[in-house]
This record gives C-alpha cells, sequence and structure tokens, in this order.
C-alpha cells in the first residue's frame, strides 16, 4: 500500500484556466490601439511616433527602476507600463518637447502606479496622472496645437520636439486652435464629419473619431473591457449636452459636436474601461460612465477650460471605491435589503 | 428540422471548454472484475457504515456487507462475489487513512448479483419505503453522495410540490450522466414516476443541458403521454448543475442563502440516482456499481464505464489504458474535482470521474499582480458574502491574474469558521 504515487501532482481545483492572462489583456489593448496610433503617424508624421516612444520609454523606465516586484524588473511582465506610456502619448500635442514627454510618462508610472503598490492598487488612471502632472508643470507645452503635417510631410519633425529641457521652445509657425478651444474662445463649431475623420488639430490620438470607434466596437466584441463604461459615457454626454442645446438653441455646441470633439472618445474607450480604475460590477459601470459623462458636459461647457474628459475621469477614479461599495452585486438568494 | 425549443439558464455563470468529444458518444461498457476492491465505511455524507462482515467470511455480490451507522448513513454492498480480506485502514481517495472492508474476489464465480428484497414503491409506508432507500445505500450519483432517504424524509410541515432531476451535468470532460440518460431513458423516466409519486409531487422536470441533444429526445421519448414529468432544455453553462442555479434557471426562484431547495417544496435529484432508485425497488439491485467517466489526454481509451465500486483507481485507469505522460490524475470533474495522491485509493458511491492530465493542463500561468488588489479583513470577507460560496471555481477559471481565488475563500471560509468556533 503506497501512501502516494510520487509523480502524481496535487493542486487544488479548478484545474481548467481560461487561458486569458493579465499580459494578453495588456497585449490586446496595445493592439487595439495599433490603429489609432497609424491614425496619430498619418496625421502628425514622425513626431507622433516620436512621442510615444518617448512617453512609452519613460513609463517602462519607472517600472524597472522602482518597480517592487521581485526579482527587480519582473512587473514590466504584466505590459501594463507600455499601455499607460502608449495611451499618455496619444493625448499628448504632437509638438511638444520629447523631454516633457518622457517625463510625464515616468510620472504616470512612477507617481500615478507605483507609490500605491504597483499594477492593481493605484487609484487613478496612471496616464491621466501623467497627463494631469504635464497640464500643471507645462501649460503653455500642452496648450499649442499645430496643424497636421499630412502624409506628404512625414518626416517633417515639429522644431518644438527637440527643444532641450528648460530652453524656450522655438515659436512654432503653424499653431492652431484644437475644435473645442475654437468652441470655446470663438464660438466657431466643426463639421462633425471632419471631427470623425481627423481634419483637424488636437492630441495625437484624439483627432480621428471613426478609428477609435471602431477599435473600441472590437475590442468590445473580444470582450477585453466592459462596454457598459464607454457606452454609458457617450449616451450621457450625447443626452446632457443634447438637452442642454436644446434649451439654449445656438448658444451651446451640438450633441454631435461634444461626441465627436476632443479627448472624448479616446478617453471613453482607452481610458475610462481600465480595470483598474473602474468600477467592478455592471450597475458600477453605468454609475461611472454616467458621472463621466455629466462631468465632462460641465467641465467643457461652464469650466474655464475648453476640455474636461481628463479631470471627469480622474473625479471618478476617485469615487470608483465608493462606487463598488453601493453596487456590490446581491449574491443568489439574498435579499436586497440585507447590508 | 423542428425549432430548437425555448432554452433556460440562471444569470452569471461561465463557458469552460467541454472537452466533452472524446466521450460522449461512447457507450457504457463494463469495466472487468478485478482481483481486490476496497470498500470505505464512510464514503458518503454522515456517520461511516457498521461492517457486519469479518475476515475471511465469504460475500456474494450483492450482499450486505456494513449497515447504516445511523439515520444519516446508509447500508453497503458487495461489489463482487468472494472472500473479506480484512476490515482496516485504507486509504480514501481524499488521502486519509479510512476504516474499509476489502474483498478479494473469487476468479471461479459467476458474478451473478443476488438480488436484494424488490418492493412496490406505493404499497410501502413512508418508513418502509425510505427504510428501503436507506438499505440499498442510494446516495446522490451527482458527487457529493448525500445519502438519498435524507432528503426523501421531508422536514416537518414541509411538502414536495416539484420534484426536479437534474441532468446537466455541466462539468467538462463528463459525460456519464449523458450516457445514462441515452441508454437508460426508461429507468431514469421510472424512477421519477415512483419518487415523485412516493413524495406526492405535483409535477417532475427533467432538466438536460442541450450539449447533450440525444438524451434530451431519449428521455422525451419515454415519458408516457400524460404524464406530469417535464423534460426541460437549458442552455450550456457552468455550474447549472448546482441545484440552486438548476432551481432559478427552471423556476426563475432563489433559494434564499442558507435554506434548502426543500423550504421552496423542491427536492432535486441526478439523472443516474433516479436509475439506480428504480433499479433498487423494481430489481433488487443495490448500489454497488455505478456510471462513470475516465478522460483526459493521459489516457489512451477514454470511456464511459460502468465500474463496481470499490474498484482500485489504478486498475480503472490500467484499463482505459494510463500513459507516461499523466501528471494528475483527478477524481470527479475538472472544475471541482479532487486531486488524487494515490491511486490505490477506490472508485467511491460519489465518483462521476476519474481525469488523467498531462503536463500542458497542469502547468498553469505565473501569477500577475492582481488588477483589483484590496487588502481586507476576515470580518469585511464575511460581509462580501464569502460563506455564501459554494466554491464552483469559476473565479479561479476566469481570472486573468493567475490568482487561486476559490482555495482562498476556501481559507477565508475556514479561518472564519474556526474564529467563531473559539469564540464559542
Amino acid at each position: 500500500m503506497t501512501p502516494r504515487d510520487p509523480h502524481l501532482l496535487l493542486q487544488a481545483a479548478p484545474f481548467l484556466r481560461r487561458g486569458i492572462t493579465t499580459p494578453r489583456l495588456m497585449t490586446e489593448v496595445v493592439i487595439g490601439l495599433g490603429p489609432v496610433v497609424l491614425a496619430a503617424c498619418y496625421y502628425f508624421g514622425l513626431s507622433a511616433l516620436l512621442v510615444l516612444a518617448a512617453t512609452s520609454a519613460g513609463a517602462v523606465a519607472a517600472e524597472v527602476a522602482l518597480g517592487s516586484a521581485r526579482p527587480r524588473g519582473a512587473s514590466i511582465r504584466d505590459g501594463s507600463a507600455i499601455l499607460t506610456g502608449l495611451v499618455l502619448g496619444l493625448t499628448l500635442p504632437p509638438g511638444i518637447p520629447l523631454w516633457m514627454a518622457c517625463i510625464g510618462g515616468l510620472v504616470a508610472v512612477g507617481l500615478g502606479k507605483l507609490p500605491f503598490g504597483g499594477l492593481g492598487q493605484n487609484l487613478f488612471n496612471p496616464a491621466l496622472i501623467g497627463r494631469a502632472f504635464l497640464q500643471a508643470a507645462f501649460p503653455g507645452a500642452l496648450t499649442s496645437w499645430t496643424s497636421q503635417a499630412g502624409p506628404s510631410s512625414f518626416f517633417h519633425v515639429h522644431p518644438s520636439s527637440l527643444a532641450l529641457p528648460f530652453m524656450q521652445a522655438a515659436p512654432d509657425a503653424l499653431a492652431s486652435a484644437t475644435p473645442l478651444g475654437m468652441m470655446k474662445f470663438e464660438h466657431h463649431a466643426t463639421a462633425f464629419s471632419d471631427l470623425l475623420l481627423g481634419n483637424t488639430s488636437g492630441s495625437l490620438g484624439e483627432t480621428c473619431g471613426l478609428v477609435i470607434l471602431i477599435c473600441g466596437i472590437v475590442m468590445a466584441i473580444r470582450r477585453v473591457f466592459d462596454w457598459r463604461i464607454p457606452v454609458c459615457i457617450l449616451l450621457t454626454v450625447l443626452a446632457v449636452s443634447g438637452a442642454i442645446w436644446a434649451f439654449g438653441q445656438g448658444r451651446y455646441p451640438s450633441p454631435w459636436f461634444m461626441l465627436g470633439s476632443g479627448g472624448l472618445l479616446l478617453g471613453a474607450i482607452y481610458m475610462a474601461t481600465d480595470p483598474v480604475t473602474s468600477p467592478m460590477s455592471p450597475r458600477g459601470a453605468w454609475i461611472f460612465g454616467a458621472g463621466v459623462g455629466v462631468l465632462v458636459v460641465l467641465i467643457r461647457l461652464w469650466g474655464g477650460l475648453p476640455e474636461g474628459v481628463m479631470y471627469a475621469i480622474l473625479l471618478m477614479n476617485a469615487a470608483t471605491p465608493l462606487i463598488d461599495r453601493v453596487s456590490q452585486p446581491r449574491p443568489l438568494g439574498r435579499g436586497r435589503a440585507v447590508a | 428540422m423542428t425549432p430548437l425549443p425555448l432554452q433556460r439558464s440562471f444569470r452569471h455563470g461561465v463557458h469552460p471548454a467541454e472537452h466533452k468529444e472524446a466521450t460522449e458518444h461512447l457507450p457504457l461498457e463494463r469495466m472487468p472484475f478485478v482481483d481486490r476492491y476496497v470498500l470505505p465505511l464512510g464514503q458518503h455524507i454522515g456517520a461511516p457504515c457498521r461492517a457486519v462482515v469479518r475476515a475471511g467470511d465469504r460475500v456474494r455480490r450483492g450482499q450486505l456487507i456494513a449497515e447504516p451507522g445511523g439515520f444519516v448513513s446508509i447500508g453497503l454492498h458487495s461489489p463482487v462475489s468472494g472472500r473479506v480480506l480484512d476490515v482496516g485502514p485504507h486509504r480514501h481517495p481524499n488521502g486519509q487513512l479510512v476504516a474499509a472492508i476489502r474483498i478479494e474476489a473469487d476468479p471461479y464465480s459467476s458474478q451473478q448479483i443476488t438480488p436484494g428484497p424488490t418492493a412496490d414503491p406505493a404499497s410501502l409506508g413512508l418508513d418502509e419505503f425510505l427504510s428501503h432507500v436507506q438499505l440499498a445505500g442510494l446516495v446522490g450519483l451527482g458527487g457529493a453522495a448525500f445519502p438519498s432517504h435524507v432528503k426523501y424524509k421531508l422536514p416537518e410541515g414541509k411538502a414536495c410540490e416539484r420534484l426536479l432531476i437534474n441532468g446537466c451535468e455541466c462539468e467538462p470532460y463528463l459525460t456519464c450522466d449523458h450516457r445514462v440518460m441515452v441508454e437508460r431513458p426508461e429507468a431514469v423516466v421510472r424512477g421519477v414516476e415512483l419518487l415523485a409519486e412516493r413524495l406526492g409531487a405535483a409535477s417532475s422536470w427533467i432538466g438536460v443541458e442541450m450539449n447533450k441533444p440525444d438524451g434530451f429526445d431519449a428521455l422525451s421519448r419515454c415519458v408516457p403521454a400524460g404524464a406530469t414529468i417535464n423534460i426541460s432544455p437549458l442552455s450550456v453553462k457552468y455550474p447549472q448543475g448546482a441545484e440552486k442555479m438548476l432551481i432559478e434557471a427552471l423556476f426563475g426562484e432563489e433559494v434564499p442563502a442558507g435554506k434548502l431547495p426543500i423550504d421552496l417544496g423542491i427536492v432535486v435529484n441526478n439523472v443516474a440516482t433516479m436509475a439506480s432508485l428504480a433499479d433498487s425497488f423494481d430489481r433488487g439491485i443495490p448500489l454497488i456499481e455505478r456510471a462513470l467517466t475516465v478522460a483526459g489526454p493521459g489516457v489512451d481509451r477514454p470511456a464511459n464505464l460502468i465500474v463496481p465500486i470499490g474498484t482500485p483507481i489504478r486498475d480503472v485507469l490500467a484499463h482505459c489504458g494510463i500513459n507516461q505522460a499523466t501528471r494528475q490524475v483527478v477524481m470527479g470533474g475538472p472544475m471541482m474535482g479532487m486531486p488524487l495522491a494515490t491511486l490505490d485509493a477506490p472508485v467511491l458511491k460519489g465518483t462521476s470521474g476519474l481525469l488523467a492530465f498531462t503536463e500542458d493542463i497542469v502547468n498553469h500561468p505565473t501569477e500577475y499582480a492582481c488588477v483589483r488588489a484590496r487588502a481586507g479583513r476576515y470580518e469585511d470577507l464575511e460581509k462580501s458574502y464569502v460563506m455564501d460560496c459554494m466554491e464552483c471555481g469559476a473565479c479561479t477559471y476566469t481570472c486573468p491574474s493567475g490568482v487561486p481565488i476559490v482555495h482562498l475563500i476556501r481559507a477565508a471560509k475556514l479561518t472564519i469558521r474556526q474564529k467563531k468556533a473559539n469564540k464559542a
């Protein structure tokens, strides 16, 4: 009577796994970002690639240098740092000096994620922390928008990109305003078709709404993220801004303009859906999405800045633990009254 | 082509790969008799049986060798004709040494079953009915091995309005219930009829997941016109075979936490249990064998076998051609089953499957940082209803970070129980 067959492995059930791991999910999102990155290169040329490379390098460097996993740098495997870098890069203007972009990446991971304890512990979306930092530290660079380079001048690099740290960037001759800026300060609305196709100036990743939308739909079908969050954000923005537009004919932008302009699509699909900083339950996702949508409209229409997606998502990130608490799913066989 | 009937299901759940294709078309075949059998006295939920044989006694196939050791206990019968070797400690599949009766098969015996008493359940009083079920050694064959007569003894003031028969077999790999439905539908339906009549159930329902359309058809054909038995199609989802999930799927009703199906007037049993119930009353055959599935890449000839209870697992696997690549053997399904430390342990009444897994299945990906790590205390876990967890394993199956969530939950439940016990 052998007490044990030594070659047999003892593990706890279940013995099957779905096989979808964190790195695979991150890779799916990075692939899902691919067309957006390509669109950015198409509209803004080599500068776009350089900015994205700078933010990603900063983010990865912070993860390798400060990540807590043993052995050091092992946490890089989960792929979240490079994703943070890419998303951050897509929110920046094409002409931003590269050293600033790199600092943004460092701050995103080094301040936005690691001090909380790394992936899964951070309260705020790291990419948006990086952007908020840049906006506070370098407001000028973050609001000087260069117009598109166009496919013919792919290798044209904005002179400001290569500015040395802390030196005055050369004034850019091609500066132009974003659709939201034109709306806020000049009361000029850009056509919805231009917004969708990207014939505007703006951040690297936000100009071509159509590409973002298609990528988002594909990823939602592949269940990379919870589709409820972007859907609820967009519907809320449409509804709230539509109501305001209907009441104040002519004074406020149309809901379609609100939907297509600025970073709304990019933020709703790639940032608000971050599983770490958005609510876990379906009901929580609806609350979160509605909150982001309302805040976006409020900030855009009555705030001091033309764009409000970043702060809207960050504010709702802060509310996420609370939302999770009130939207805890009811287990089978438990009435609603049980606290 | 007839339109597919409406398939019901419960909320949530997961869709693991089914892996049933290797065995779902294989007819049930008999496992040949082997030399020795091991029958643990405690292989059901409740008190162990009391042996009524001693070393050296000759026993016949189907003879009672141990009697119930209490109300929540059952009879145990010899699966072979032969000689009792000893009554002593032996390995249980869970790894512990437990009291067991070891029987050496008589190689010259014809292995004819000596039937026990048959009975017409309709003519029996309730107590006689229950004691017949108890002495026949009947347990739920779905895996938990809960004594059937305990389930049929309804608590004071409770009535069984609906009899619900579980034909989900939602665990991947397992196909033995499927084959029982296809090959013995008349026995299943007969069991349902006699039990429904005995319990006074107004209606009976057999829920079948529709990855078993032939099982659904076979059962449907066996139901006589005008009978109150409903064969209900269910969509395929795990863990639909859990009784509370099944009740939600079929009736849309929730069994309150901490309560039992009978509190809603429902008794839930497995399809194979119904067939063995019919056998015990109509043919006088006690529970001495059961259908189980042997599958997984570690066996060369996967099969649905009718195996005498007590057959050493090593013999069953050898019969199916266990190969050198096997790294893990699981008793039960791959979601809730139990890994075996030794193959000397025997097949039990609750053994629904034996799965031989190879390196590629047992090697799970590395654990990554949890994307929603939140430190908590045991008290908080209790508020998150951790004690309601039935450990189906769907969380661990899904977790992208490779965290063994259900195992952590088991640990938490244990700790909370111990804390409470210490306080009391």
